[in-house]
């Protein structure tokens, strides 16, 4: 009988039964979960791959610098402008907004300011697409302003959570410091703390950018009645802007506006990369500087 | 720096107390001015999309949210296919994102290396960095062909007996695309809280599992996963907030149907991608007054899972104790 639980030493040392039965299932379990990483990379890879391989064809000086039919200027300029607008708008609230946290809200009032941000942050793009037309499209002209007032929204809660994070990070030290030596907050705030947080504060503003530039839905509503040949820089009127002309193009269903619509993809998604891989590795060093 | 005399520090120092005081009080308005602003911008956009909607409110009342006729040409507007539109859409993007998405923070967390978790993970967010209107357009030229050529057909075929997986149309634009897009949308945002959850959890749980003879899949079942659950669920509804509120992309892909399907592969619409779709030529104020009344409805499904959302998340912040 007991014979029988007495193994053989002479057997290889491989499990058997149940634990080999656990350790495949282990083992199937990793390769699930390093397969889905695969798919996710996969897919970025696709789309990415796509915009170039079919964008690069049509990019060429006169593309960037012409209006329409040869070139999509108007609409490169018209976005630089309206998120640049929309940029001076949020900017400046943002980082009032993380000051406010950081530096005067008690527990509770920086709970419901941050739950205020996150709904902010949550809110569908087409929603505030409708509330600036309901605000200033309706019953007057569509405006860059307009799409920028959306966009500003948009980018007011990124900006806020970034400088926050950024401002935390602020040695209390130098706080200290410049206490001890008499020095009222509203100076310590503005001479100390924000130039020593400036950094991650225009990385989290350019991230903010990123994000808002490519936004087509507000702007849908806001300022797609435009002339493509026509360069604009004043923000009051419709002005042309490339993520409502690739939409357009892409409803057209013409195999040279496609051609259009891949090049200013590539335009766009190449700034949208660049500027969140470049903020993304600026913020990461400037939080390592700050938190040493 | 501070060489100056006794007397003259003194006197300076009236001066600038008195700026001081003025100087503290007005930044401290203006940052909590800065604060108010934030919501009144919410208050304000509810107020502004429920005042839009009011000629349809008054003329449909809640009947308005079931009714499933859309006929702008003789007034009659219902969002009841929308909003079935948009629960498939989501539910869909959700079913398929989220096991992958949980997967990808597991991935980050437990099995990377540390250098391909640092590219694989900003990576997987870059992919919420591209713009709906783009991943649209790529989803319309490219995805919607190779799903109407390959994965439709195959779905048909062997799990055809489902009313689900209907006959396939001919252009590929239908519910099934639009779900796969924002399938590609959801999984960022699920991913990469999880991966913040999963780092959260105590080594020392799971290296005490692992002591016990636990397996790694083990240790994820038995301590990572149940220590994290809230916060994954959390994470799930700020990806389905995201689904729910897609326009650009999905009208893009969709094929724009208003019927009620009970197949993937039929064209369908969503609520946020009619608004997308129609506001421009809408003509008549009762037209544009039933696109915000279908913001309204977004807009209070999208507030209700965040704010459920940041309530579990809340929660599982206290529980878990691992404040900065």
């Amino acid at each position: 009988m007991s014979g029988a639980t007495v193994p053989d030493p002479a057997a290889p040392l491989t499990p058997s039964g149940n634990l080999r039965r656990r350790q495949l299932v282990s083992r199937a379990a990793e390769l699930a979960a390093t397969a889905a990483a695969v798919i996710a990379v996969g897919a970025l890879a696709i789309v990415v791959y796509t915009v170039v391989a079919r964008g690069a064809k049509a990019i060429d000086l006169d593309f960037v610098f012409t209006g329409y039919p040869t070139g999509v200027g108007p609409m490169l300029l018209g976005t630089l402008v309206i998120a640049l607008v929309a940029t001076v708008m949020a900017m400046p609230v943002g980082v009032l907004i993380a000051l406010y946290l950081t530096e005067y809200s008690g527990a509770r009032g920086s709970g419901a300011l941050r739950l205020t941000l996150d709904l902010l942050n949550g809110l569908p793009s087409i929603i505030l697409g409708l509330f600036v037309f309901a605000l200033l499209v309706d019953h007057k002209q569509q405006s860059g302003f307009a799409g920028a007032v959306a966009l500003a929204i948009i980018e007011l809660p990124l900006i806020a959570r970034g400088s926050q994070e950024v401002l935390l990070l602020v040695p209390k030290g130098l706080r200290e410091a410049s206490d001890a030596l008499g020095v009222a907050r509203w100076r310590s705030v503005l001479t100390v703390v924000l130039p020593t947080a400036l950094g991650g504060i225009v990385t989290a503003t350019v991230l903010a950018v990123a994000r808002a530039a490519g936004e087509t839905a507000p702007l849908i509503l806001a300022s797609s009645v435009f002339d493509p040949k026509h360069f604009s820089v004043n923000p009051f009127e419709s002005m042309p802007n490339v993520p409502v002309w690739i939409y357009k193009l892409s409803e057209e269903g013409n195999p040279e506006g496609f051609t259009e619509a891949w090049g200013m993809s590539l335009l766009l998604v190449s700034f949208i990369l660049f500027a969140s891989l470049g903020a993304r590795a600026l913020l990461a060093r400037s939080k390592r500087k700050l938190s040493s | 720096m501070s060489t100056a005399a006794p007397t003259v520090r003194v006197q300076v120092s009236t001066v600038r107390k008195r700026l001081d005081l003025v100087g503290d009080r007005a930044l401290f308005g203006v940052c909590l001015l800065a604060a108010l602003l934030a919501a009144a911008i919410i208050l304000l956009v509810g107020y502004q999309i429920i005042h839009g909607a009011s000629p349809a409110i008054s003329k449909f009342g809640f009947a308005f949210v079931y009714e499933t006729t859309w006929q702008p040409n003789f007034g009659e507007f219902g969002a009841g296919s929308l909003l079935f539109g948009t629960a498939v859409t989501s539910a869909f993007a959700l079913v398929l994102g989220a096991p992958i998405a949980i997967a990808i923070g597991l991935f980050l967390t437990l099995l990377a290396p540390r250098g391909v978790r640092g590219v694989v993970g900003p990576l997987v967010e870059l992919l919420a960095a591209i713009p709906s209107v783009i991943l649209g357009f790529w989803g319309l030229l490219v995805l919607a062909p190779f799903a109407q050529a390959h994965i439709e057909p195959f779905l048909h075929g062997t799990l055809g007996f489902l009313p689900i997986f209907g006959r396939p149309e001919t252009t590929g634009l239908s519910v099934f695309t639009a779900s796969l897009i924002l399938t590609l949308m959801v999984i960022p945002i699920i991913a990469s809280i999880s991966r913040d959850l999963f780092q959260s959890v105590p080594p020392e749980l799971q290296d005490g599992a692992s002591a016990l003879g636990a397996t790694r899949w083990e240790v994820v079942r038995g301590v990572v996963l149940p220590t994290t659950s809230s916060g994954v669920v959390a994470a799930c509804l700020l990806g389905l907030g995201r689904a729910l509120g897609e326009a650009i992309a999905v009208s893009q892909v969709i094929g724009a149907g208003s019927e009620l399907q009970a197949s993937l592969f039929k064209s369908g619409d969503t609520l946020a991608s009619r608004i997308a779709l129609q506001f421009p030529g809408a003509l008549t104020e009762l037209h544009k007054a039933s696109l915000f009344y279908c913001g309204v409805i977004l807009l209070v499904i999208g507030l209700a899972s965040n704010l459920i959302a940041q309530a579990i998340g809340r929660r599982f912040s206290y529980q878990g104790a691992t404040a900065r």
